[in-house]
């Protein structure tokens, strides 16, 4: 099921529902989830002693079996949703089945409620957490007053439906007879928008006979993890990955002959065979490059959420690169290379940067300016040109002087200097931020906010031609 | 395949009842992978923060099934000797010196079998005759190695030993895996095993669990108590409460004759649920300070 799986003529499949589990399991590859046939199989085994009919069962044995990790997990959860409901729609289009065939109000049968009774029995109904009736009610509620009236984007009807109901999170207002009502959190009214969004779309498909294209999921969805303790293991596994790539890059090029540089001095003396002449040309050979690498890593709370995956960035780059001096900075620049390298714990680092790492950070504010004059002071003579120089940091100065001027001696000295940004390229040079007047002295300036860009990255500094984005 | 599924139509409650009935308040999922581990066979990997009941799941299921429990407790450098199966020395060594008369071949034939193989907790499950559950415990303590080793064991349910040739299970063991997630799991593992991902219990049901241990604890303070250790939990702590904590911190109230958890009873039993210095400072001053002040005894 490569690329758009229904168009605007849908297409359910081979039918059954082997095929349909199928498809959903393509999908879910699509997305980066490694489900082998083994997985499926035992699918369909777990299928086989469950009860179809009822919904959580039937979700949580396919999760069991397919989805391996928390990360897969949230995925499948994502997917889950989408597949099987445009499976059934695309099925309904297909066999020309629709619920308002007979133009009558789908629900009710007669029994009118009224606003006040409809909004309590929705209440009852989140309380009670009861999903089938929520989504009943959903429908009672689009059918009483979403049609017609609808704006025809559906986030904006489902809030519209929200506030005619007058359901609003927090603690709720008494009942009409003075009763107290137990509040609504966020989460459980997010369940029944999620209903009535759901219902909605079912609805729209119905009158335009189309399935909306399917795309898949967010970037966003899938940008790094911010918590640090539970998504750890992900960062991890992307930075093990990288590990990989970065153990095997050198090898593709050994062997190659294109762009390499002949020996004169060899060439000569293998001519002497030939009686002097050159019949067989000698080259220099291409040594994969090793770089010495310095990585200087922003710590302070503007980049939080992207700190912990650029210490176990740095942590990796460890085991990679036998010459690596790390510093990590705020307001001023502290090594910590020994960190690193006496300590294999990622966790125990993290905590031994944060409590002993010796930044002195004095108001949390990062001060770009003073961190580059520091830097060149203390490692200028170590700096030649077949050096790397990378910066983890948003280049937000707080309003503090850039000193791009210092920036660019460092930048003459280094080999190569790559600037890793944890903001997407749109925020830039907004507000405090002045990663053009630094931009201009970098071999490369990368936006990094996800596992790709970082894979992005890494094939440059091992030297391989740039991905395409 | 229908017709099958409605025949096995009950059958998680059932487990959730019997999990229940042991003193284990499964929710669904749990109850329905405890399930699909019985029917298909298959071993389960459960993952989650540190007390979260998952080891408690795998003795449940050994006293819900009148089952033995054998457990293996997972450390770093654990190797086949100490989880598998290791020869006796000492005794094949007396009997090579007893037995003067007979031949080398026989020696030989007689040292390497089954009476002077010790076993260890694998083997032990694989070989025992009544059908046992199997926990094997922090599974992400050990080495990748090891994990490879299990392969074998958990695919096929058998142990090759290369003296002896293939030993099979003659019954079929559940198998519970369970990791703090410290480290990724390999995908061979994973390919082999349900997963089941055990979080803190929602409020209702840690409210039944904490009701389940301690029934003498009166509804409302049994509810305040969870809603305190769901704000413990919120913050950025060393180590968050556990469920078993919970259920200490209950037991303990009942003991002192609380109440109501205000300040002052917070402040004395605190360290039930908190075990960190650094922890119990943050504590007491996020969540000690929020509650009521304790009425004046005068």
């Amino acid at each position: 099921m490569a690329g758009s799986p229904y168009g605007p003529q849908p297409d359910p499949g081979p039918p059954g529902m082997a095929a349909k589990l199928v498809g959903f399991c393509e999908e879910l590859r699509g997305e980066g989830v490694a489900v082998g046939t083994s997985e499926l199989l035992d699918a369909f085994a777990a299928l086989s002693e469950v009860d179809w009919t009822r919904r959580e069962d039937f979700r949580e044995a396919l999760a069991a079996t397919i989805a391996k990790s928390q990360d897969d997990r949230r995925v499948f959860e994502l997917l889950f949703e989408r597949y099987f409901f445009r499976t059934a729609e695309a099925e309904a289009i297909q066999r020309g089945v629709t619920e308002h065939a007979e133009g009558g109000p789908p629900a009710g049968d007669g029994e009118r409620m009224d606003l006040n009774e409809l909004s309590e029995a929705i209440r009852e109904a989140i309380a009670a957490g009861d999903e089938d009736r929520m989504r009943d009610l959903a429908r009672l509620a689009i059918a009483a007053f979403g049609r017609g009236e609808g704006s025809g984007v559906v986030g904006v009807d489902v809030q519209r439906i929200r506030r005619t109901l007058g359901l609003t999170a927090g603690s709720q207002p008494p009942t009409e007879d003075g009763g107290e009502r137990p509040p609504i959190d966020r989460d459980q009214l997010t369940g029944f928008e999620r209903h009535l969004r759901r219902e909605l779309e079912r609805d729209l498909i119905e009158r335009t006979e189309t399935l909306p294209p399917s795309r898949p999921l967010a970037e966003l969805d899938r940008a790094l993890p911010t918590s640090p303790t539970q998504d750890l293991a992900a960062v991890h596994r992307a930075v093990s990955q990288m590990k990989r790539r970065l153990a095997t890059l050198g090898h593709e090029q050994r062997g190659r002959k294109k762009g390499q540089l002949v020996d004169v001095r060899r060439t000569m003396r293998a001519s002497l065979e030939t009686g002097g002449v050159p019949l067989r040309l000698r080259y220099r050979p291409k040594r994969p490059r090793r770089p010495e690498i310095y990585v200087l890593c922003d710590v302070s709370t503007s980049v939080t959420s992207a700190s912990v995956f650029f210490l176990s960035v740095l942590h990796a780059l460890h085991d990679s690169f036998r010459k690596l001096r790390s510093f990590v900075f705020i307001e001023r620049i502290s090594e910590v290379t020994d960190v690193f390298e006496g300590e294999r714990d990622f966790a125990v680092i993290a905590q031994r940067i944060s409590s002993e790492g010796g930044v002195a950070d004095v108001s949390g504010y990062t001060d770009y300016g003073r961190v580059w004059l520091e830097f060149l002071t203390e490692i200028s003579d170590d700096l030649d040109p077949r050096s790397t120089v990378i910066v983890l940091g948003d280049a937000r100065t707080n309003g503090r002087e850039p000193h791009a001027e210092i920036f660019a001696q460092v930048s003459e000295r280094a080999g190569r200097l790559f600037w890793l940004n944890p903001e997407p390229k749109l925020y830039w040079n907004y507000g405090d931020s002045v990663m053009a007047a630094y931009e201009r002295y970098c071999d490369g300036a990368f936006e990094c906010w996800t596992t790709k860009h970082l894979e992005n990255f890494v094939n440059v500094v091992a030297g391989a031609a740039p991905s395409p984005e | 395949m229908i017709i099958i599924a409605c025949m096995a139509e009950g059958s998680v409650a059932e487990v959730k009842e019997a999990l229940a009935g042991v003193g284990y308040l499964a929710d669904e999922p749990a109850a329905l992978v405890s399930y699909l581990a019985q029917k298909l066979g298959k071993p389960i990997l459960v993952e989650g923060p540190a007390g979260v009941g998952k080891t408690e799941l795998a003795k449940a299921l050994s006293r819900s099934s009148g089952r033995e429990l054998v457990r293996l407790q997972c450390y770093e450098g654990l190797d086949e000797a100490k989880a598998m199966y290791e020869w006796n020395y000492r005794k094949q060594l007396l009997r090579i010196q007893a037995g003067g008369e007979a031949g080398w071949e026989d020696v030989q034939e007689d040292i390497f079998s089954s009476d002077f193989l010790l076993t260890r907790p694998l083997m032990q499950a694989i070989s025992s005759p009544e059908p046992v559950v199997l926990l094997i415990d922090e599974i992400d303590k050990t080495d990748q190695e090891f994990e490879a080793m299990l392969l074998e064991l958990l695919s096929d349910f058998q142990i090759t030993i290369p003296e002896l040739g293939q030993i099979s299970a003659t019954t079929m063991p559940i198998v519970v895996l369970t990791s703090n997630d410290s480290r990724e799991l390999t995908e061979a593992l994973k390919r082999r095993c349900l997963y089941l991902w055990l979080d803190y219990p929602a409020l209702e049901r840690e409210m039944e669990i904490v009701r389940l241990h301690a029934p003498e604890l009166p509804e409302t303070l049994a509810r305040r108590l969870v809603e305190v250790i769901g704000m413990v939990r919120e913050l950025d702590l060393k180590k968050p409460p556990s469920i078993a904590e919970s259920i200490d911190w209950a037991r303990t109230l009942l003991l002192m004759g609380a109440e109501d958890i205000d300040r002052e009873t917070f402040a004395q039993s605190m360290s039930i649920i908190v075990k960190h210095r650094t922890d119990i400072d943050l504590v007491a001053e996020r969540v000690g300070l929020r509650l009521a002040e304790a009425p004046s005894r005068s």
